[in-house]
């Protein structure tokens, strides 16, 4: 990867922390409301997958969404607007947290019914196949997902049928208070790819290098193979599991530990380490992405509301 | 008598009856070390261990099939749905499996089931997550539906619904769990498919359940400052449906709304209002209004939401115009 490259998957997960720790400030403050999952300690994972995707490529994700869609492109400015419920969101403040997409950047929505959006993955990869396109959908979701119906249809039907999907389970090790062993008849996640004969792999999700690396490999198999590929990437996240948990079911030191192995801290060594960057670049990326926030902020909360009209629209495409 | 929560009414009526009966068990997602996502069960895995309180997988399918086939073979689950949104995950078994398999088979077996379900909206939860689609429940014979409004109801249904030998939907509501009200000491039950007169007055009947009853007591409030006494007839239970204190009411007011979260198409009030037209036509002086929810899904944005959902000020005005 390329300097410039390298740098900017930076500032996508700083910019990702930093807006998602404003937006908690701002759910505290009662302007954000309903359900909000926040993705620090994750931001390696979407940040190293997505940027192995070509832009044809389409992106679909569950509820913890805010980091995938700054990495498709939508502006924080849009972020933060819908997390406020105003008519600039990109969903024009009837998604909220948890629904946000932008389909012209190939960012095809969080979605809240877990394990529901899957099936719609295939699908994705159904129009494509029948487009004869050699298109990719990055279907993510979460290790608790792997359990519902829906994962495992999917997964049998992508084999079937041979269709471009990179089935990407997030293993941030629980589904909000219970942890994979709890849950999961095999605590590697992957194993579940090995009944439907799919390809797969496990990879380390604090390291974006190592995500970026290992989505690409999965990708150009997809790609030339025309057949799904399921890939475990093992992360953690830092705070509960929406606001407002009170984390009963976790240890305050396991959470520690994890945050030792913080992937904007390692993504910092890494490129000083490999002299990348300066001390100095980095920390004027930092600045960047706090002026980037701010404006967001100041965007959202001077944006209009939507208007009782907009209660009645998008119901349906015909009059 | 004592004040406790919705929430408490709710805990209490669960630990009571799993204290009296050993066959009966709960299992849900994050019943147990969670305590519930809305507390209902808090302290429950830490008394009754995990094999009374099963933390599921997200599983729906698996929850509500699981629970049915321990029913099937006597034991008395209690099966918990996140939230009701998550019963269109699992559709089927409700539908095909919970309400049928007893008819179909000639009554070889008992279903002795619960399945507790959170609905509503008004918590900006955005549109899958804010449902009150109680009215589709109701449609299917085989299938009981409750839901009661006030803590006294929530706790004497609820241990009724765990005695029952069917399969009983029971229906709570997110912005409910907070609401105080006086619950009689000790023990006590609350036939199902009985409705109940929760305020008495001469001018006209409103017909609700659950979180339109919160709402219709506020606006009769409202309503009787200005000298008109609604009288609030609260159905809790949708299925059996209780007529006779609705028609017994209307017959004296002749005038009449309904009230419901959910949308008005299809909905409660229009099954009201029909049995209405049917069982008391020559005592209506004025058509009945249905007041509901509007023909959207629901938005997250906090004003078109609750722009979206009944308000108090809906029912005190459908009150005036039934009255013209
Ligand atoms: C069908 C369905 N069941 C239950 C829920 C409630 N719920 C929301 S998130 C969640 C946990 C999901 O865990 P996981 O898939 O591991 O994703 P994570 O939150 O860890 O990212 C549950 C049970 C839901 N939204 N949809
Ligand atoms: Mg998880």
């Amino acid at each position: 990867m390329k300097k410039e490259q390298l740098l900017d998957l930076y500032y996508q997960m700083v910019l990702i922390r930093r807006v998602e720790e404003r937006g908690a400030e701002l759910y505290q403050a009662g302007k954000i409301g309903g359900f909000m999952h926040l993705y620090i300690g994750q931001e390696a994972v979407s940040t190293g997958l997505i940027a192995a995707r070509e832009p044809r490529d389409r992106v679909i994700t569950a509820y913890r969404d805010h980091g995938v869609a700054l990495n498709c492109g939508i502006s924080a400015d849009e972020v933060m607007a819908e997390l406020l419920g105003k008519a600039t969101g990109m969903s024009k403040g009837k998604g909220g947290s948890m629904h946000m997409a932008d389909v012209s950047k190939n960012m095809w929505g969080g979605h809240a019914i877990v394990g529901g959006h899957l099936p719609v993955a295939a699908g994705f990869a159904i129009g494509d196949q029948y487009a004869k396109n050699d298109n990719i959908t990055i279907c993510m979701f979460g290790d608790g997902a792997t359990n519902i119906g829906y994962f495992h249809e999917s997964l049998n039907l992508a084999k079937t049928w041979g269709l471009r999907v990179l089935w990407v389970c997030e293993n941030n090790q629980y589904g909000m208070g219970t942890s994979v062993e709890r849950a999961s008849a095999v605590d590697e996640i992957r194993q579940k790819a090995e009944g439907y004969g799919m390809k797969n792999a496990a990879v380390d999700g604090m390291d974006v290098m190592k995500v970026y690396e290992a989505a690409k490999e999965a990708m150009d198999y997809i790609r030339k193979e025309g057949q799904p590929y399921l890939l475990e990437i093992n992360t953690y996240r830092f705070r509960g599991h929406s606001m407002g948990d009170p984390e009963r079911y976790r240890k305050a030191e396991e959470v520690k530990q994890w945050q030792e192995n913080d992937p904007i801290g390692i993504f910092n060594k890494y490129l000083l380490d490999k002299k990348v960057a300066t001390r100095k670049a980095l920390d004027e990326i930092e600045a960047r992405v706090e002026e980037e926030t701010n404006k967001a902020v100041e965007f959202a909360e001077s944006s209009p509301e939507p208007t009782m009209e907009d209660l009645y629209t998008d119901i349906y495409a015909d009059a | 008598m004592a004040k406790i929560t919705m929430r408490e009414a709710i805990s209490q009526a669960l630990m009571e009856e799993m204290d009296r009966d050993p066959a009966v068990f709960i299992m849900g997602e994050e019943v147990g070390v969670w305590g519930g996502t809305y507390a209902v069960t808090k302290g429950f895995y830490d008394k009754y261990g995990p094999d009374r309180v099963k933390d599921t997988p997200i599983a729906e399918n698996a929850i509500l099939g699981g629970a049915i086939g321990a029913a099937m073979v006597g034991q008395r689950p209690i099966a918990e749905l996140m939230t009701i949104n998550f019963a269109f995950s699992a559709m089927d078994y409700i539908v095909n499996q919970a309400a049928k398999l007893r008819y179909m088979f000639g009554g070889q077996f008992m279903l002795p089931l619960v399945i507790r379900a959170v609905g509503g909206g008004g918590r900006q939860l955005g549109a899958t997550h804010s449902q009150t689609p109680d009215a589709i429940f109701a449609h299917f014979p085989g299938l009981k539906v409750v839901s009661p409004g006030t803590p006294e109801d929530a706790k004497g249904l609820l241990k009724s619904a765990i005695r029952s030998n069917d399969p009983i939907l029971f229906i709570e509501h997110a912005t409910m769990y907070q609401v105080r009200g006086e619950v009689p000491e000790g023990e006590y039950t609350i036939p199902i498919g009985k409705s109940k007169v929760q305020r008495e007055g001469k001018d006209l009947t409103i017909v609700t359940y659950c979180k339109g009853l919160e709402l219709s007591m506020k606006a009769a409030e409202q309503l009787s400052k200005e000298g008109i006494e609604a009288e609030i007839v609260d159905l809790r239970t949708l299925r059996p449906l209780d007529m006779e204190p609705v028609l017994e009411s209307f017959k004296k007011t002749n005038r009449a709304i309904v009230v419901e979260e959910g949308w008005k198409s299809y909905g409660v009030g229009s099954e009201i209002v029909s049995r209405i037209y049917e069982e008391a036509f020559d005592y209506v002086d004025a058509p009945i209004i249905r007041v509901a929810q509007k023909e959207v899904p629901l938005p997250y944005n906090r004003t078109l939401e609750q722009a979206a959902l009944p308000q108090v000020a809906d029912i005190v005005n459908a009150a005036k115009e039934v009255l013209k």
